[in-house]
């Protein structure tokens, strides 16, 4: 039984084969392996959100995901989502609301939140924090987190009604 | 801590599995969706040879309807089983389970059979399963054994399964009009493991309650069915099932709360729970 293995999959649409040490997990194979560092290794055992990730089209904290596990598999990183404009919205209303502080838990907080917003067309703040229950931020600005996903969710509703 | 360093198979079926577990020696563990296990390897709690991934075996999936319930696939996750529409209508009390369960990332992939073979104290999964008098379908190389969720339990990170055993299913069965379900939990975080919950089930064919079964959970070191507790809550009501809880509990504390805090909270959730379920006149004094 072997401690490397080689996988293939597409990482931001971008499809690619590498071997992995099997003790890697998925943050630090994206981050040391292929630097992409958007999702930030910080409790590394599944508590604080700052490694949300997308796998599959399913949130998932990358530090509990074996990268070996991934053969076959799709992920997506905020440099995906940046590149491709999916949550340019979203990324927006971080910045016209102040949403990010220091800005560690952003990437995951961003993961979560347009996870959150794909999924709702009606904004409710106590939803949105239920949501946002595995994502830490160290500076503490929920608030302005909590009112960047709000606008996001009325104005994508509007949009709707328009179209 | 990084992981310690484990070799690593995937098998995609039972048979497969068994052959990695021969391979790789007794050292060797199973994975599923790994969202315990992964965090003791980073805890160093835990260090095993070689992990073999199950999360692909398709015979260990699926909700499926049967005589007099539900059986529940060990690799359900957490968010499938939340968003079942028979798990909805066969056993609600699951269904309610879930927000309480971590954070939607660690939904996505914690499995049914994982957490009840990791065997948290503080995980409601195993007291829902105690308080619907669920039964754990285990596997070995000679065949399937049916283990009574309520003997399923056996101590701290302890269960009943043997070394050669996997858990393949969880049959529920499915709750009756007049049985009435609940889950509530104290947690300094929603999602974080709860300091005291109570998962409960009530029978009340008309206005009265004719039987109870109040299963707490992070107050000991297994789901602890509050026999007494429960007995006193037919005959006498509320306040003589909270006075019964002093013979059902003894819980040790933990870094969140004492052990008197968590016999408060538990008191707390029993009258929170029962108080919701049921109008309080249905209940002899």
């Amino acid at each position: 039984m072997k401690t490397r293995a080689e996988i293939t999959l597409t990482i931001n649409g971008q499809r690619m084969t590498r071997s992995v040490e099997t003790r890697e997990h998925l943050v630090d194979f994206l981050r040391q392996d292929l630097g992409l560092t958007s999702a930030h290794a910080s409790c590394e055992h599944g508590v604080c959100g700052a490694c949300t990730l997308r796998v599959n089209g399913q949130i998932v904290r990358g530090c509990l995901v074996i990268a070996a596990s991934l053969d076959g598999a799709t992920v997506d990183t905020i440099e995906g989502l940046s590149d491709s404009g999916e949550i340019r919205d979203l990324q927006d209303a971080f910045i016209a609301r102040n949403a990010a502080q220091c800005g560690f838990c952003t990437p995951g907080m961003l993961m979560s939140a347009a996870d959150f917003c794909a999924s709702h067309t009606k904004a409710d703040r106590v939803e949105i924090r239920e949501h946002l229950s595995g994502n830490y931020c160290r500076c503490t600005g929920y608030q302005a987190i909590v009112d960047a996903i709000e606008d996001v969710i009325t104005a994508r509703a509007v949009k709707g009604a328009r179209t | 801590m990084k992981w310690p360093s484990f070799a690593y198979a995937k098998a995609e079926t039972i048979e497969q599995m068994w052959h990695c577990l021969d391979e790789a020696g007794p050292d060797a563990k199973v994975i599923a969706g790994g969202q315990s296990l992964l965090a003791s390897l980073a805890f160093r709690l835990s260090a095993p040879s070689a992990l073999i991934d199950i999360s692909g075996i398709e015979a260990l999936k699926g909700i499926k309807e049967e005589a007099g319930g539900l059986q529940i696939g060990a690799l359900t996750t957490h968010a499938q089983l939340g968003a079942s529409p028979l798990v909805r209508s066969h056993a609600p009390l699951l269904s309610s389970a879930i927000p309480m369960i971590a954070h939607p990332a660690i939904r996505n992939r914690g499995t049914v059979g994982g957490n009840l073979a990791y065997a948290d104290p503080a995980s409601e999964l195993p007291a829902c399963l105690v308080a619907l008098d669920a039964v754990i379908v285990a596997v070995s190389r000679n065949g399937e054994r049916r283990i009574p969720a309520v003997k399923f339990f056996v101590d701290l990170f302890e269960t009943a399964l043997t070394e050669d055993e996997i858990i393949a299913a969880v049959e529920v069965p499915t709750t009756r009009p007049d049985q009435l379900c609940a889950i509530e939990e104290v947690a300094r975080r929603s999602g974080d493991y709860a300091m005291a919950g109570l998962a409960c089930s009530l029978d009340m064919p008309g206005e009265r309650l004719t039987k109870a079964r109040l299963v707490f959970f992070g107050v000991g070191p297994t789901p602890a069915f509050a026999r007494k507790a429960s007995q006193a809550l037919v005959t006498s009501g509320i306040a003589a099932a909270q006075e019964a809880l002093a013979d059902d509990l003894d819980p040790s504390g933990d870094q969140h709360a004492s052990p008197e805090m968590k016999r408060h909270l538990a008191r707390v959730l029993l009258a929170r729970v029962v108080t919701k379920l049921t109008p309080a006149k249905s209940f002899a004094a």
